[in-house]
């Protein structure tokens, strides 16, 4: 019988749900896990064993009364912590939010709660979701669980690492550019980045808002997709979400992909950025669709080359206004002892930043300066209208696109921190759904030469979360249970 | 010397007068504990979002519709990004390039002759908290600490932009009064200016009359009566003549007036001036009215002041000016329409309303919603005026006297014993008193000396403490002299 810790999420909720093991006894063990490897991985900025233990003991309550549980009822999960928690240190990662304590809960928080999921900490996580290695992080960098020596991706680097370390079946991330599938691939790991509004941004401290979008991480399809449900819906809170049924994705993962149309986009695929061990493990993921009947074929989308500009022009431009109200004024860090209110704003920031976070409001101030509107930000717009377009006319003729998550496996740690632009590049994949406000998934298929995990990306129109969940769960079953990182401890049996 | 042209436009803030805020559920409520009506939201805290407070789009669109304007079938809102202390999230959501109300007009009239004012827009914004600098001056400069209540941010503002269009500041006077009267009738907002919740900016410039393109303009900010809008026009016309008139140059700024000294001076120069990085606000959706949503609501508009003024002027037959004061605000619109109710003419009900009516509430310092004394009973004064059972002159004091200590004006004159003597008998015996007492002007009047007739009425009003009516007594009079 495997440890509780080693389980899906979907095990331990039917396990929970049976008696067979108390919702307390499943924190424990991920408790107990977490105390053995987290000093190795530092998937955490806070762990909150006392909010885990009262959720489950409160789930417990619930399974001794007889009453009915959620289907993720005391099943441990690592939230990034951009999300806020009453009463709970939430830090997005910065010093300039170093001792902040939110007082509400984020929509998905409470919903979590109603569910009965115990949070067991939070997850580190590039500053203000700005990177894709979690090195941005201003309480250190989290580690690769395959690879110690390796960065886990991000920007929800905590989250992917806790997921594939064993510490939390369960996460959850956020996604603005890649910040969920991307590390989940390098993870090795499933990340969902669903359609923008499915899941409510409220209590998310924000990014680039009309990029944001929450979503979970699991070791399975099905796991990801029970966690999908649990945070969906609408949010009167929350302006920019969706009002519309949630669909249930659990039942959306019994169906075959036959006749199904596969685009492939062999740009990235081929493309002289993507790895050779990337390359190869995606062409096993493409046969593997066509032995399961889907219908496969190329797909071009020509304003993708301008996409990573388009959003590195966006996304900036609103964090720099998102972050305006960090200042010292109201909560978070102050600077001590200046002279006067500007002094006080001026010598906050810039203590309380990074330099991935600074770089990235300067850039976003100048893009939507008098004069530069229209040449940057403005033109960036349009560039994502075409973005749109090309999606548009590419699933004319195809369901879902399919294409690496990211081109690389994880790299060194300190191997891109002083090359941003390169940085930049590991979300080249990733970035036009984020545009388009469509959905995708990464799933693991396979490892590369040197045992790192390779992620396959499957994206969708807006709303085709079933479908994406129906693709990925075929081909999870034709792949086969997946390999997990050396620190798992077992034996080749 | 070059004779100059004034042109004004004016940026006029109304506060909406919503149970909530414009972005969360916060109360509105005036004068309550600094930061007790705040929450995560309007604090702006991290992850907070802003929803749209339903009612005050209505109330923004009813201003619109008000003023002519056509409604955008889509309007967004935009970020204006600036740091300051008293803004939460050190930028304001308000609306930028797509506005929801555009292309209005207001007519406003000026010693009887009637200008046109274009609207450009109207829209939609959020306010700002309040900055208190504690030190021994209360200036930020010699202040020790600073605090700030955000009881204010995020309450509803709608700000109307006029066209150029205004010549004089009496035009701009006329053009505040007449816009806080429709705002006030349709309801939307208490326009009190001595609390914040009507604030205007004037941009003011001059050019050569019989010219058409525009000088350079100066901003004066933040006049917070009719009166300091008044005032700093005046001021700023001069100054900007007097510049002009000894060749120098009018430097494009933004000013602030000082009520005290009532100068405008620099606040900053247009170099000076921010760089907002309007951009559109991310996490609002775009509002797009749909024609149903407008036509309820221009089907739900009251009766405005200019209308119900024409037809004061035109049913009633009142005078512009008359018509004009009746129908200042829905109040007095409704105690003047009272009086008409209770029988008494238009003309008596106006000029009793301008007259000690309005008197009283200044006195008192009251609008005209706590006037004392109620339509029904000043028309009970008026109607005993007409019964003859007391002077037009007792009657005004009466009113008074009643205003003042919360009477019924008829009760009043019951207890001091002031109702008219029109009693022929009773009014004959005195005018005999009073010939007996005056033989010698008797006499002259006699000899044909007839202004003494004056005299000798003045004598008997005394006598009667003016309560006499005035017909009988000169009826009397000349009886007695001529018999």
């Amino acid at each position: 019988m495997a440890q509780p810790w080693e389980q899906t999420a979907a095990e331990l909720a039917a396990a929970i749900s049976r008696k067979e093991l108390s919702a307390r006894d499943a924190v424990e063990a991920h408790l107990a896990r977490i105390d053995a490897v987290e000093p190795d991985v530092h998937a955490f900025v806070s762990l909150t064993p006392d909010l885990a233990r009262a959720t489950a003991d409160a789930v417990d309550q619930k399974v001794a009364a007889g009453e009915p549980l959620g289907p993720l009822a005391g099943v441990p999960l690592a939230l990034k912590d951009i999300l806020c928690v009453d009463g709970v240190r939430t830090t997005a990662g910065s010093r300039i939010l170093e001792d902040y304590h939110p007082p509400y809960d984020a929509t998905v928080v409470q919903k979590l709660r109603a569910a009965g999921i115990p949070i067991v900490g939070k997850a580190n996580m590039d500053e203000f979701a700005m990177g894709s290695s979690t090195e941005n992080s201003a309480f250190g960098v989290t580690r690769n669980p395959w690879d110690l020596a390796r960065v886990p991706g991000g920007s929800s680097g905590g989250s992917a690492a806790a997921v594939a370390a064993g510490m939390a079946p369960l996460a959850i991330g956020t996604d603005t550019g890649g910040s969920i599938r991307q590390p989940a691939a390098l993870c090795g790991v499933v990340g969902v980045k669903p359609t923008y509004g499915r899941v409510s941004r409220y209590g998310v401290i924000a990014f680039a808002s009309s990029l944001d979008q929450v979503g979970p991480f699991a070791r399975t399809v099905e796991d990801a997709a029970l966690l999908q449900q649990v945070i969906s819906g609408h949010d009167p809170m929350d302006s920019t979400s969706i009002d519309g049924a949630v669909p249930d994705y659990g039942s959306a993962l019994e169906g075959d992909v036959k006749g199904l149309r596969v685009g492939v986009v062999t740009d990235w695929i081929d493309g002289k950025g993507t790895e050779p061990g990337v390359r190869a493990r995606v062409r096993d993921a493409i046969d593997a669709f066509a032995d399961l009947g889907a219908d496969l074929g190329k797909v071009s989308l020509p304003s993708f080359e301008y996409a990573l500009s388009a959003y590195y022009l966006i996304a900036p431009a609103e964090c720099s206004s998102n972050l305006a109200r960090y200042d010292g004024v109201r909560y978070g860090m102050r600077a001590p002892d200046a002279a006067d209110v500007v002094e006080m704003n001026t010598r906050t920031r810039s203590a309380g930043f990074g330099d991935e976070v600074k770089r990235r409001i300067m850039l976003g101030t100048y893009a939507l300066s008098a004069g530069y509107y229209d040449a940057y930000y403005g033109k960036a717009q349009q560039v994502r209208t075409l973005v749109i377009r090309d999606f548009d006319e590419a699933y004319k003729r195809f369901d879902v696109l399919l294409s690496p998550t990211s081109p690389t496996t994880a790299f060194k740690i300190g191997e891109r921190t002083d090359d941003p632009l390169a940085m930049y590049l590991s979300d080249v994949c990733t970035i036009p759904t984020n545009l388009a406000g469509a959905a995708a998934i990464s799933i693991p298929c396979g490892l590369d030469d040197a045992g790192l995990p390779v992620g396959l990306q499957l994206m969708g129109p807006p709303l085709s979360e079933p479908l994406l969940f129906r693709l990925a769960a075929a081909y999870e079953r034709a792949r086969g249970p997946f390999e997990v990182p050396s620190m798992w401890g077992r034996s080749d049996d | 010397m070059t004779e100059y042209e004034t042109v004004i436009g004016l940026e006029v803030h109304v506060e909406l007068s919503t149970a909530s805020k414009m972005f969360c559920a916060c109360p509105t409520a005036f004068g309550a504990p600094p930061n007790t009506q705040t929450c995560p939201v309007c604090l702006g805290q991290p992850g907070t979002l802003p929803v749209t407070n339903r009612r005050a789009i209505e109330s923004l669109m009813m201003i619109g519709l008000a003023l002519d304007c056509e409604i955008a079938p889509h309007s967004v809102f935009h970020r204006k990004n600036y740091f300051y202390p008293d803004m939460p999230k050190n930028y304001q959501i308000s609306q930028y390039d797509l506005p929801l109300c555009v292309q209005g007009h207001l007519d406003v009239q000026v010693n009887g002759s009637m200008t046109r004012v274009g609207i450009t827009r109207a829209h939609m914004e959020e306010d700002t908290g309040k900055s208190l600098h504690v030190g021994v001056t209360g200036r930020i400069a010699q202040a020790t600490h600073s605090l700030v209540d955000y009881n204010r941010a995020g309450i509803p503002l709608v700000e109307v932009v006029s066209e150029p269009d205004i010549r004089s500041a009496e035009e701009a006077q006329a053009y505040l009064r007449e816009l806080r009267g429709i705002v006030k009738t349709l309801g939307v907002s208490d326009v009190r200016m001595e609390e914040g919740s009507m604030r205007c900016d004037a941009n003011v410039s001059l050019r050569p009359v019989g010219t058409h393109d525009f000088g350079v303009k100066v901003e004066i900010k933040n006049l917070n009566s009719i009166r300091s809008l008044e005032r700093a026009l005046r001021f700023e016309i001069e100054r900007q003549t007097t510049l002009l008139h000894a060749g120098e140059a009018v430097v494009q700024e933004t000013r602030h007036f000082d009520e005290g000294t009532g100068k405008t001076s620099t606040l900053r120069s247009k170099e000076e001036a921010f760089d907002y990085r309007y951009f559109p606000e991310p996490d609002l959706v775009p509002i797009e009215p749909d024609a149903a949503w407008i036509d309820r609501l221009r089907g739900a508009l009251p009766e405005l002041p200019r209308a119900r003024r024409d037809r004061y002027i035109s049913e009633h037959g009142l005078e512009p000016a008359m018509a004009a004061f009746v129908s200042a605000s829905p109040a007095s619109s409704a105690y003047f329409e009272d009086l008409l109710g209770a029988g008494v003419s238009a003309r008596d009900a106006a000029v009793w309303m301008s007259g000690e009516l309005a008197r009283a509430l200044n006195e008192h310092g009251h609008d005209i919603e706590d006037a004392v004394v109620s339509a029904a009973h000043l028309a009970g004064l008026i109607q005993a005026v007409q019964a003859g059972k007391v002077t037009l002159n007792t009657a005004k004091k009466v009113f008074l006297d009643a205003y003042e200590h919360a009477k019924e004006p008829i009760d009043v004159i019951a207890e001091r014993g002031l109702g008219q003597v029109s009693d022929d008998a009773a009014i004959a015996a005195i005018v005999d008193q009073v010939l007996a007492e005056n033989p010698k002007e008797v006499e002259r009047y006699r000899t044909g000396e007839e202004k003494v007739f004056g005299f000798l009425i003045g004598q008997v009003m005394r006598a009667t403490k003016g309560q006499a009516a005035p017909p009988v007594v000169q009826r009397v009079l000349k009886e007695r002299l001529t018999a």
